[in-house]
C-alpha cells in the first residue's frame, strides 16, 4: 500500500468517525466539531489521492487549499448561529434533538 | 434503544468507511495528468510555484469566489443580532507579561507575513498563509487587551475587508477584455498576481481576524 493510500483511508476514517458524531452527539458545539471532522477528512482523500501516481498535484492542493479556508468561514458562522440559538433557548442543543430523546428515554 | 440507535448508527458508519475504502482501491488510474499539465503551462503563469499559479492563475475564479464567500460569511456573523445575557464584561484584565510578548511578536509576525506573501510565487506560502499569520497577530493582540473587539466595524475597517475583493473583480474585469475571466496577459501575469495576493492578505488578514473579534464581542448591540 502506497503512502498516498494511507493518506485517502486517514482520511476516510475521519470523514465517518465525523458522520456518526455528526448524528449521534446532539451539542451543537460537537456537531460542528463533526463536521470539521468530515471536512478534513475529505481534504485528506483529496490530496491523498491527488499523488497515488507518485507526483503530487498541485490543483487538489490549491483546491484544499481553497476548501480549507471556506471551512474556516462556515464554522465561524455556525458558531455564530449556535452562539444565538444559545441566547434565544439558552441551550446548544437543536429543538427537534429534544423530542428524539425523550422518545427514546421512555 | 438508545443503545440500538447508537450501534445502529456506528455499524452504518463502519459500513459506509469500508465502502469507501473499498472504492478507493479500485480506483482507475488518472484519465487526466493534471501535475504534468500545469508543468507545461507553469511558464506563462507569471509565477513558479505550481500551487499558486493553480489558485491565482489556472483557477483563478475558485479564489474570487472564496474571497466573497468569506467576506459574505464576516457579513452574516456581524448581521446576526448578538445579546449574550450577562456578557457585558469587556476584555479580560490582561497580564502585563502577555501584553509584553504580544508587542513584541507583533512586528515579527508582520515580518514573516511579508515573507510568506513573497515567497509565495515561489514557494509554499502566499496570500492566504500571510493573511493567516497576520490575523493571528490580530487575535493575539485582541487576547492581550490591546486590541478592542469589533462591535461594529467603521467605515475604514469596511473598506478594507472589501478591498481585496474589490481589487480581485477590477483586475478580472480589466484582463476579461483582451480575453477570458482571469486570463492574465503572460506578460504582466506575475505583477497582477504580486498584486491581486498582496490586496487579498490585507483582506484576508481583517475578515479572519474579524470572524474572531465580531464573535468574541458580547458587550454591545443589544
Amino acid at each position: 500500500m502506497s503512502t498516498a493510500l494511507l493518506y485517502a483511508f486517514a482520511g476516510t476514517a475521519l470523514f465517518v468517525v465525523g458522520v456518526a458524531a455528526l448524528i449521534l452527539q446532539a451539542h451543537l458545539l460537537r456537531k460542528i466539531l463533526a463536521f470539521n471532522f468530515m471536512g478534513n477528512g475529505v481534504f485528506l482523500v483529496l490530496v491523498g489521492l491527488g499523488q497515488r501516481s507518485g507526483v503530487p498535484d498541485p490543483v487538489p492542493q490549491a483546491m484544499v487549499l481553497t476548501g480549507i479556508v471556506v471551512a474556516l468561514a462556515a464554522t465561524a458562522l455556525a458558531l455564530a448561529l449556535a452562539r444565538r440559538l444559545l441566547d434565544l433557548n439558552g441551550e446548544m442543543r437543536l429543538p427537534e434533538e429534544e423530542i428524539v430523546r425523550d422518545r427514546l428515554d421512555v | 434503544m438508545k443503545t440500538l440507535l447508537t450501534t445502529t448508527v456506528l455499524l452504518l458508519a463502519g459500513v459506509l468507511g469500508v465502502a469507501l475504502g473499498w472504492s478507493m482501491l479500485d480506483l482507475p488510474a488518472a484519465a487526466l495528468q493534471l501535475p504534468a499539465e500545469v508543468k507545461t503551462q507553469l511558464g506563462v503563469s507569471g509565477v513558479t510555484h505550481p500551487v499558486t499559479a493553480v489558485l491565482l492563475n489556472f483557477r483563478g475564479y475558485d479564489t474570487l469566489l472564496e474571497i466573497a464567500v468569506l467576506l459574505l460569511a464576516l457579513l452574516a456573523i456581524l448581521v446576526l443580532p448578538q445579546a449574550t445575557p450577562g456578557g457585558d464584561r469587556g476584555p479580560a484584565p490582561a497580564n502585563p507579561m502577555l501584553q509584553s510578548v504580544a508587542r513584541l511578536l507583533t512586528p515579527l509576525m508582520l515580518l514573516v507575513a511579508g515573507y510568506v506573501l513573497w515567497a509565495g510565487a515561489h514557494r509554499p506560502g502566499g496570500a492566504f498563509q500571510a493573511g493567516a499569520v497576520l490575523a493571528g497577530a490580530g487575535v493575539l493582540l485582541h487576547l492581550a487587551g490591546l486590541l478592542p473587539p469589533w462591535a461594529s466595524p467603521g467605515r475604514a475597517l469596511r473598506v478594507g475587508l472589501a478591498f481585496g475583493l474589490l481589487v480581485f473583480i477590477a483586475v478580472a474585469a480589466a484582463v476579461m477584455l483582451q480575453g477570458n475571466l482571469l486570463q492574465y496577459p503572460p506578460a504582466w501575469a506575475g505583477a497582477l498576481i504580486l498584486l491581486v495576493e498582496a490586496c487579498l492578505t490585507v483582506s484576508l488578514a481583517l475578515v479572519l481576524a474579524g470572524l474572531y473579534l465580531a464573535l468574541t464581542d458580547t458587550s454591545v448591540q443589544q
